[in-house]
């Protein structure tokens, strides 16, 4: 979708009453799909930043028919993939088959459901993730299962933004890569340009989600200078 | 794999993928372990050693005066509560793992006490996240962690209390899972947690099957036990499963009886029946006890509700309080406020040969006890 360079950026956006303006905004600056937070109360694989995020939203109102509307309203906004993003308890709330069914009306793109195991719920199409820890045999069902790319999880620790970049992922992302034709995106931790140029080295995309969240905080102008700058460390 | 849902449809692993390979070891260094007998008389010998099993089955007369009610007293366990029979079996199994540091999270205290023990027993490093809420109302079990050579982390946001500290030790774990081992507390989390605390506990239930018959030569017609995540009471109950006659009653706080009020829904890694809005977000529990505020339960509590096996009830803080204090006024014994909920139900249960699990003892609470 780049047109350029070829390497994928993938925005991380909690749900929030700006995030459609927000995500316009992102989309012009560069961003090639959009990953879509909808909020949960306690959400393991999240650091202290998207944590608060999910709070704020979660004290805003953001109850998961409401954040559908929402990704209904990006999605006339811009056409690129977006992808929601929540916890299997949502999901049991709500109905996998339902959710699947309203979020895909809604106009998304996939799904990653962070807490569900590739094992788990086979029949519901979503992004698999795969980390640091997981064996060949897990990579090799992950990419098998997985709907489109592979979310590849650059550290062994939650969301967040870190120092460096992982020197993780490029012992992971070539493991994947002996296993899998598919599109390989990194993500966790990857909060800097030189972060995202890095990456990129290694594998086809990178998410980039916690600094995205604090910058977003700042408005559709800072977010938009920011993916600009992920944008342009990719091309 | 729905496999992993080891209890008709809870149970499983609701976990990042970073955790599940660690599950897998855990799951297999579990497997090895019950086969191997060097595990058990190990376990066996610390269990009698260490923590003071077994523990008595005392009988509760000025208690219970129209009842025949005794209690398992693992309130005499080392450390004062059940907690040490499980903190004990995963740090050696831990061990067996090559793990060095080990993480646990802690409600009231007593599971932090157990885990900070045998840490300081084995020499092991010891991290344990409370809540700030917690730390203030149980504040010697703090300083009883810090003496034991722990590091205690307040987790200062949602709650502050055992759901939080729950997170943020399976946080910690998620980061640190190469060299660590999380210690969970009860019979909550990700397979194979919840059977693995069964087992631990199943001691509880073992003794006291055999103490009761050898007391009254009959089973009871009732084993009561408190439940938060429900470890106490899956261990008191599980060797009674199979005599049909003999009912099973937990007793929930009733402002956090996941079990009564409660849906189903996925917390801590695992589904189960949890204190969860329509839309699946878990709400706030509340107890006076500390050890039972939490919105989630074991999912084995959860099938064997389903199942009809064992009945599921609530007392209310004011009924805890006044159990809390008949007991220490007529058998001489400071319950913990914990299984002063067990206490209060058992007291009212129709039912004449009552085994209650005294599942700790009451030290730590008495600054939120009001005196009478």
């Amino acid at each position: 979708m780049s047109p350029n360079g070829g390497k994928k950026l993938v925005v991380y956006l909690m749900a929030g009453p700006g995030t459609p303006e927000l995500a316009q905004a992102a989309v012009e600056a560069g961003a090639d799909a959009i990953e879509f937070g909808i909020p949960f109360s306690d959400p393991l694989a999240d650091g202290p930043v998207i944590r608060r995020a999910g709070e704020r939203a979660l004290a805003q109102g953001m109850r998961p028919g409401r954040c559908l509307e929402q990704l209904a309203d990006i999605r006339a906004r811009v056409d690129v993939p977006l992808i929601p993003m929540t916890y299997a308890s949502i999901l049991e709330a709500y109905g996998w088959d339902r959710f699947a069914a309203d979020a895909s009306a809604a106009g998304a793109t996939s799904l990653i459901v962070v807490d569900l195991p590739a094992d788990d719920q086979p029949d519901l199409r979503r992004v698999q993730l795969v980390a640091p820890t997981s064996t060949d045999e897990r990579l090799r069902a992950a990419a098998e299962a997985t709907d489109g790319w592979l979310y590849v999880v650059t550290v062994t620790g939650t969301t967040g933004a870190r120092a460096e970049l992982a020197p993780t992922l490029a012992p992971l992302a070539e493991r994947v890569r002996r296993l899998t034709d598919v599109p390989l995106y990194a993500g966790f931790g990857i909060s800097t340009p030189g972060h995202a140029r890095a990456a990129a080295e290694l594998v086809d995309g990178v998410v980039v989600g916690s600094k995205a969240v604090e910058t977003a905080e700042e408005g559709p102008g800072a977010l938009a200078a920011f993916v600009g700058s992920l944008r342009a460390a990719l091309d | 794999m729905t496999a992993t849902r080891t209890f008709g449809t809870y149970g499983g692993r609701y976990v990042p993928e970073t955790l599940i390979p660690a599950l897998d070891e855990l799951e297999r260094g579990w497997r090895e372990a019950q086969a191997d007998p060097a595990f058990r008389a190990e376990l066996d010998d610390l269990l009698a050693t260490y923590a003071g099993r077994p523990t008595p089955l005392t009988r509760a007369g000025r208690f219970a005066p129209a009842k025949r009610l005794y209690l398992k007293r693992e309130d005499l366990l080392h450390t004062g509560a059940h907690k040490l029979n499980n903190a004990l079996g995963q740090v050696v199994l831990a061990r067996r793992l090559g793990k060095q540091r080990i993480l646990a999270e802690t409600g009231a205290g007593q599971h932090g006490v157990a885990t900070a023990t045998v840490c300081a027993r084995f020499g092991l490093q010891c991290v344990v996240y409370m809540g700030s809420e917690d730390m203030r109302r149980q504040k010697p079990n703090v300083e009883r962690m810090r003496l034991l050579g722990a590091e205690v982390v307040p987790v200062e946001f949602g709650t502050r209390t055992l759901k939080e500290a729950t997170s943020e030790a399976i946080r910690d774990w998620i980061a640190n899972v190469e060299d660590s081992y999380y210690l969970i507390g009860s019979c909550v989390g990700p397979s194979p947690y919840p059977e693995i605390v069964r087992e631990l506990q199943r001691v509880i239930g073992r003794e006291a099957r055999e103490q009761i018959l050898a007391a009254e030569g009959r089973l009871p017609d009732a084993v009561v036990a408190c439940v938060g995540g429900g470890s106490n009471a899956i261990g008191a109950f599980y060797d009674f499963i199979p005599d049909e006659d003999v009912r099973l009653v937990g007793v929930e706080a009733a402002g956090a009886a996941s079990l009564g009020t409660g849906r189903p829904g996925v917390l801590h890694g695992a589904r189960s029946s949890v204190l969860a809005d329509d839309d699946g977000q878990i709400v706030d529990a509340h107890s006076i006890s500390a050890g039972l505020d939490y919105p989630g339960v074991g999912p084995e509590h959860a099938w064997l509700r389903d199942s009809g096996r064992a009945h599921y009830v609530t007392a209310t803080d004011a009924d805890a309080l006044a159990a809390f204090h008949r007991l220490c006024a007529t058998e001489g014994i400071v319950p913990a406020l914990e299984s002063s909920h067990a206490l209060a139900r058992a007291l009212d249960l129709d039912a004449e040969l009552i085994v209650v699990c005294l599942s700790g003892r009451g030290d730590k609470d008495l600054a939120e006890v009001p005196a009478r």
